[in-house]
């Protein structure tokens, strides 16, 4: 599904922010990643959406070869991928159910099937009721509901998470990473990027730590840790 | 395609200000573009009539037969760059004289004897009345043996020629020089709607939308804006063109269907490039 093998990135400017990355996540699924700030969370999930290319080293992605896929083949990628980030990036001036059909309409999906389908996703994020509000009419948890059903709306087999709950409260978080547990245990893989290690240990997933770049404990691999010796504070 | 428009015209609903601001700033551009060319084509067209006057006129020796006369008169006709040529006798010459020269008509009915020499008028075609071709025309004239002198305005036909070319090569160069502020400013007016909608583009993208989904509103966009702009450009040169005829007296003429329909799709070409180049400048950044 996802599939990184001894992959650097370098910015021009900003030295290594990744070094000798190699993972594999399967079709299905789950698994955190894990660091401080700056050591390396998002730039993986870049590389995964082709937002970055790698500059050694192997990605492959739902069937792509990320190194020699042309850029006019990206979108087709990301319409495979659903993604999430910490600021939800909805349009302010469309509402809840225009934000997720924009998704469809922009792949040319027809416009009769949409209205259903996102009605379907919007019932499925629970917000079925406000699919006619605004995003300045609705909470940051349920912006990132929106945010999820339109990364649904499309079918994904991964869900990628940026800090999908960075800027939510304790309860909005609980419902939010619930919301992603379901959506992992219908059959897609989510990979999601946070520094909530409390969010880490209430479930038993794949933990995926880094560090400055360099990936220094995979829970898949490496011996299982105890409180102390792992995890950031 | 129904979305692509509907994205298209959804930014005018939401930037009104911006889209008339663009739609003025194309307006405004093609307006001095079409000033002068207004101005342009009122010249030239005061230069042809200028140069439809320009005449060779031979001078015959007194007693020249009537039939010489004749025989000449078709081999005139034959040259190359002469469209027409006739005979004007002693006797019509002073009835003219009489008629257009008012103030002599005094002394002119006093005359005894006509002191007119008969003559033949020489009309070249249009495009051969610069000045070598009609130098060319009276060299050969003044070869029959009865004619006594050529007269055309040889200074005048040579300022004339470098008149129009000096104005082809302003009116070219104001021109492009005007065109070419018009695209850097509609491109610039452009560039902020797209600027604004940077963060849309962004989530576009990000959703898998294709650079050409992305680009396309943008585009449809800068046409019906510069489609605008040169209509609005039309109007107000029309206005100038009825200003200046009221108030300047002046007896000019507006741009024909072609030439006004010319001002509309340059208005498009230009609201379409700017677009273009200002689309691809973002998509090259998010």
């Amino acid at each position: 599904m996802i599939k990184f093998t001894n992959v650097f990135k370098a910015y021009p400017k900003g030295g290594l922010a990744l070094k000798d990355a190699t993972f594999h996540v399967a079709k299905g699924e789950f698994a955190f990643l894990t660091g401080h700030s700056g050591a390396g969370k998002s730039t993986i999930l870049k590389l995964i959406y082709a937002e970055e290319r790698a500059t050694e080293g192997e990605v492959r992605v739902s069937g792509f070869n990320l190194a020699d896929l042309p850029p006019r083949q990206v979108p087709y990628l990301r319409r495979r991928l659903g993604i999430v980030f910490q600021d939800f990036r909805l349009l302010e001036d469309r509402t809840a159910e225009e934000n997720v059909g924009f998704a469809l309409q922009v792949t040319g999906a027809r416009r009769a099937g949409i209205e259903a389908r996102v009605m379907r996703v919007l019932t499925q994020v629970g917000l079925a009721a406000k699919a006619t509000a605004y995003p300045r009419e609705l909470s940051g948890g349920e912006q990132q509901r929106v945010a999820i059903a339109r990364a649904l709306v499309n079918e994904p087999t991964v869900l990628l998470a940026d800090e999908p709950t960075g800027n939510l409260d304790e309860r909005a978080t609980r419902g939010v990473f619930q919301l992603l547990r379901d959506i992992n245990a219908s059959g897609t893989a989510v990979v999601m990027a946070t520094h909530d290690l409390d969010l880490v240990r209430q479930a038993p997933y794949r933990v995926i730590e880094l560090q400055d770049g360099a990936l220094v404990y995979d829970s898949a691999v490496d011996e299982p840790r105890g409180e102390q010796s792992g995890g950031t504070p | 395609m129904n979305f692509v428009m509907r994205e298209a015209m959804l930014t005018f609903r939401r930037a009104p200000l911006l889209s008339a601001l663009s739609v003025t700033t194309i307006a405004f551009s093609l307006f001095v573009v079409g000033l002068f060319a207004l101005v342009a084509v009122n010249v030239q067209r005061a230069l042809s009539q200028v140069a439809e006057r320009a005449e060779v006129v031979a001078y015959l020796l007194p007693g020249t037969p009537i039939e010489t006369i004749t025989h000449a008169l078709k081999d005139i006709e034959a040259f190359p760059e002469v469209t027409s040529a006739s005979y004007v006798s002693e006797d019509s010459a002073l009835a003219r004289a009489r008629r257009e020269l008012v103030e002599l008509q005094g002394p002119l009915r006093e005359l005894e004897r006509n002191p007119l020499p008969a003559s033949i008028e020489v009309t070249l075609k249009p495009a051969d009345r610069d000045a070598d071709h009609v130098g060319a025309v009276a060299d050969r004239i003044r070869d029959f043996a009865f004619v006594d002198d050529v007269r055309y305005g040889r200074d005048w036909i040579e300022k004339l020629d470098k008149l129009r070319s000096v104005l082809a090569a302003v009116g070219l160069a104001v021109g492009i020089a005007f065109a070419a502020v018009a695209v850097i400013i509609i491109g610039a007016t452009i560039r902020m709607t797209v600027l604004q909608r940077g963060r849309e583009i962004s989530i576009m993208r990000l959703v898998g939308a294709t650079d050409w989904f992305v680009r396309f509103p943008f585009l449809l966009q800068g046409l019906i804006k510069g489609a605008a702009g040169g209509l609005l450009a039309v109007g107000l040169s029309y206005a100038a063109y009825l200003l200046s005829n009221r108030w300047l007296m002046m007896r000019t003429e507006f741009f024909n269907a072609e030439q006004a329909a010319a001002i509309v799709a340059g208005g498009m070409v230009i609201g379409l490039f700017g677009s273009w180049i200002s689309v691809g400048r973002q998509l090259r950044k998010v």
